[in-house]
């Protein structure tokens, strides 16, 4: 009797836990072929061409796509210039005065932002600036990714400042710090390690992003250096290059594929490893 | 006491070792009694029986000793039961002194147990009968902590004191020369300060019973100052 | 105490004892001790959360160079009592509080005083151990001067006085760059006393400074402040009576946000005058 009971527990705990096992695995498979199919596609566009020059004119073979390099860099530099500071800053308003009306407001909306589709923050940036201003350009695209950035940074960092211990901000007040520099000093400063990884987090989500830069920073086959002209960036060029007939494009468009991807890899691994030696350092 | 503790074997503890402590008053005011009556009646197997309750008394001294130490040491008792513990502590100790006193008559009994009662004798069944009221008033108060009670057997002490004081003049005046009268004297003279040393004792059971009662201390009042100072 | 000691005292207690009928009544301990000077005089103290009233007017003084034992059961209001002694109690939202608490003769509640000012003369140490994390041992010392923009010239002399006076300098000299997470519960509570310490504080308040150790590195604690007690004003808060009882030389009973009680130690502990500080010490409670 108890025997039985004990095989048929045994079996339905196994049965259970090979079903959890198969559903893991296959959770991962899309990820690695993805990852497999771009590298072993991409792979071969990679050359020191691709990263040192210009496309070349529709027909020529060859080239490169250190403008879209160069171009993706910029941009996300500009959505950084423009979201981290409006972020953090704001992040620190909603831990600090949790419960003012203002708060409730602000992080209402945040979580709203964070739900829009990117394209719809596209069109927005594209009737605010570019039709304002009269043509594409890379500040447009840059306005649009800090949109983008701007609440995942302003909650990330509202969460981290709220994972502080409380005892720290009174150990502070009680040395007799004023209260702006215990926030700064010591609330912000234990989040930071974690405020990085949150930004690391959302520059890696907006350096994909195609669809808001296709109504804002639009492309350019040259170098485009000046804020108030269109510049490339790498998920524009794929697209671009992806719905070409050329097959050099294809193979092209496939390499910035695996830089983009790389990328994005990259950033979530280094967050990754500030998390957990912030963890360790507990 | 208004409550009882939150903690019901500590408060258990507290009972068990006031029992023991009445049981053991109890025995002593026992003994005394015999020994008196022993004395009167020149009672050698009465006497003998008396001495015999020693050893229960002296066991129960030990057992008091060790539950006071058990509570000290487990419980850190403050305030009330702090007085208590020490109370039952020193009043344990006089208890014992007085079993051993009551026995001594009663050893002195047996000397004298050729020897009829003579009429001069009486004061000293008086001061016992008055040493004996004492003991068994300090132990009431101990068991219904009673503060006034107490301090009345304080107040008894020195009439004791004054009858033994005239003791001593009394039988000078009825000792001859002859070894028997000397014999007895002496005896007579050993139980007259043996009452007077258990109403001495039941003096410093009234005083312990004030302070756990009160909380004050109103032993040698010379040498308290009047205001407690800092350290 | 020596002769010169007493003598001074007696002489703050003349200065101090200035009657004055609009004086709240004297407690026990107060009528007792006329001699000790008060560093802290604690008037018709009310403290507030939102509606709730958690004190409900105390009056009690606080004797330079003395240790001062606040008890009572949980939600008696002790914490709030201290935390209104270093103006930390208003750091709490909705929270507010009326009445004086003198130090040294001025209200710390004055419009004119900041209350910034007042927590570098009225050190806090908390219950659970409250190291920065993000600095190292020599950084926590000498946090409360770094974070207030002082200047950290003598640093490594305050650094080593500071943990000196908490025995914990012959520990920790060798690895003052690790972080103060790294040390144990007890090590790290005498490291936030010393990172207090380094700022000059007048008084010390500590808020169950002993709840979270263990008897060892209580009983370290406990023997800090018995050291201290020779400079500083020192206010603790304790759940552990037997504490306040090896501790302190004045003991405060609360009790539902009143001051039952308040007396040097020895009488509390023996003959407390209340019957509630009775009941509460010998375990009697409800």
């Amino acid at each position: 009797m108890e025997d039985a009971s004990y095989m048929r527990r045994k079996l339905v705990d196994h049965a259970v836990r090979g079903a959890c096992f198969i559903a893991a695995l296959l959770a991962v498979v899309p990820l690695f072929s993805v990852l497999y199919y771009v590298a072993s596609k991409g792979a071969g566009g990679l050359n020191l061409a691709f990263f040192t020059e210009l496309p070349k004119p529709v027909g020529e073979e060859g080239g490169g796509m250190a403008n879209a390099l160069v171009g993706t860099l910029e941009l996300v530099g500009l959505a950084c210039l423009f979201a981290m500071p409006l972020g953090v800053l704001a992040g620190i308003y909603l831990a600090e005065f949790r419960e003012s009306k203002l708060a409730t407001v602000v992080r209402f909306s945040a979580d709203v932002m964070s739900g829009v589709p990117s394209i719809t923050i596209g069109i927005f940036v594209y009737t605010l600036v570019v039709l304002s201003t009269g043509h594409f350009s890379a500040l447009a695209g840059g306005i649009a990714l800090a949109l983008i950035m701007l609440p995942t940074v302003t909650r990330t960092t509202e969460e981290l400042l709220k994972l502080v211990p409380e005892e720290l901000r009174e150990a502070g007040l009680g040395l007799g710090v004023a209260k702006w520099r215990v926030t700064m000093r010591v609330m912000v400063r234990t989040a930071l390690p974690g405020i990085a990884t949150g930004v690391m987090l959302a520059i890696a989500r907006v350096a994909g992003e195609t669809a808001p830069l296709l109504f804002t920073a639009f492309n350019n086959r040259f170098w485009g250096g000046a804020l108030d002209e269109p510049i490339a960036s790498l998920p524009v060029q794929i697209y671009t290059y992806a719905v070409s007939p050329y097959e050099d494009w294809h193979r092209q468009a496939w390499a910035a594929a695996l830089v983009l991807v790389t990328m994005v890899l990259v950033l979530n691994v280094t967050a990754r490893v500030l998390v957990r030696h912030r963890v360790r350092a507990r | 006491m208004a409550s009882l503790h939150t903690d019901q074997k500590y408060e258990k503890e507290l009972q068990r070792l006031r029992d023991r402590v009445v049981i053991m008053g109890g025995s002593v005011e026992d003994m005394l009694d015999g020994a008196l009556r022993a004395f009167a009646a020149r009672d050698a197997d009465l006497a003998r029986a008396v001495i015999e309750r020693d050893r229960g008394v002296d066991q129960l001294e030990i057992e008091i000793d060790e539950r006071c130490l058990q509570v000290l040491a487990r419980r850190q008792p403050v305030a009330s039961d702090l007085r208590f513990i020490t109370t039952a502590l020193k009043i344990v100790t006089d208890l014992e002194r007085t079993g051993d006193l009551a026995a001594n008559i009663c050893k002195r009994v047996i000397e004298l147990k050729q020897l009829a009662p003579a009429e001069f004798e009486l004061p000293i069944g008086r001061m016992g009968a008055v040493a004996q009221g004492m003991l068994r008033n300090a132990i009431g108060a101990f068991i219904k902590r009673d503060a006034p009670r107490a301090a009345r057997v304080m107040a008894r002490d020195e009439s004791v004191d004054d009858a033994y004081a005239e003791l001593f003049p009394t039988l000078l005046q009825h000792t001859s020369g002859d070894q028997e009268s000397l014999t007895r004297s002496q005896a007579l003279q050993s139980v007259g300060r043996y009452i007077e040393r258990i109403a001495d004792h039941a003096t410093n059971i009234g005083e312990m019973v004030v302070f756990m009662v009160d909380g004050e201390d109103v032993r040698h009042a010379s040498l308290r100052p009047d205001n407690a100072t800092a350290h | 105490m020596t002769a010169i000691a007493s003598s001074i005292n007696a002489f703050r207690g003349v200065a101090s004892s200035v009657p004055d009928a609009t004086r709240p009544v004297e407690t026990a301990a107060q009528s007792r001790l006329e001699v000790a000077s008060k560093k802290i005089e604690v008037e018709k103290l009310h403290a507030f959360f939102g509606t709730a009233e958690v004190l409900k007017g105390i009056d009690l003084p606080i004797y330079s160079t003395k240790v001062t034992a606040i008890i009572g059961p949980s939600g008696c209001g002790k914490s709030t009592f201290v935390r209104c002694i270093n103006r930390m109690h208003e750091v709490t939202r909705n929270a507010r509080t009326t009445g004086r608490v003198l130090l040294d003769g001025r209200d710390i509640y004055a419009r004119n005083v900041d209350a910034v000012t007042v927590r570098r003369r009225v050190g806090m140490v908390f219950q659970k151990p409250n190291p920065f994390p993000t600095m190292n041992i020599r950084d926590n010392v000498l946090a409360g001067l770094r974070l207030n923009g002082l200047s950290t010239r003598d640093g490594e002399t305050i650094v080593e006085q500071s943990l000196s006076r908490v025995a914990l300098w012959d520990e920790v000299k060798d690895n003052l760059g690790r972080s103060g997470a790294s040390l144990s519960g007890g090590q790290q509570q005498r490291l936030c006393i010393a990172r207090c310490l380094a700022l000059e504080p007048e008084v010390i308040l500590m808020d169950e400074p002993c709840s979270a150790l263990d008897p060892i590195a209580t009983a370290r604690v406990e023997a800090l402040i018995n050291e201290l007690r020779e400079r500083y004003t020192i206010v603790i808060v304790t759940h552990n009576m037997q504490q306040a009882a090896r501790v302190a030389d004045f003991t405060a009973f609360f009790y539902m946000g009143e001051l039952v009680e308040h007396d040097q130690t020895k009488v509390i502990f023996t003959r407390p005058g209340n019957q509630r500080t009775e009941d509460y010490i010998t375990g009697r409670f409800g």
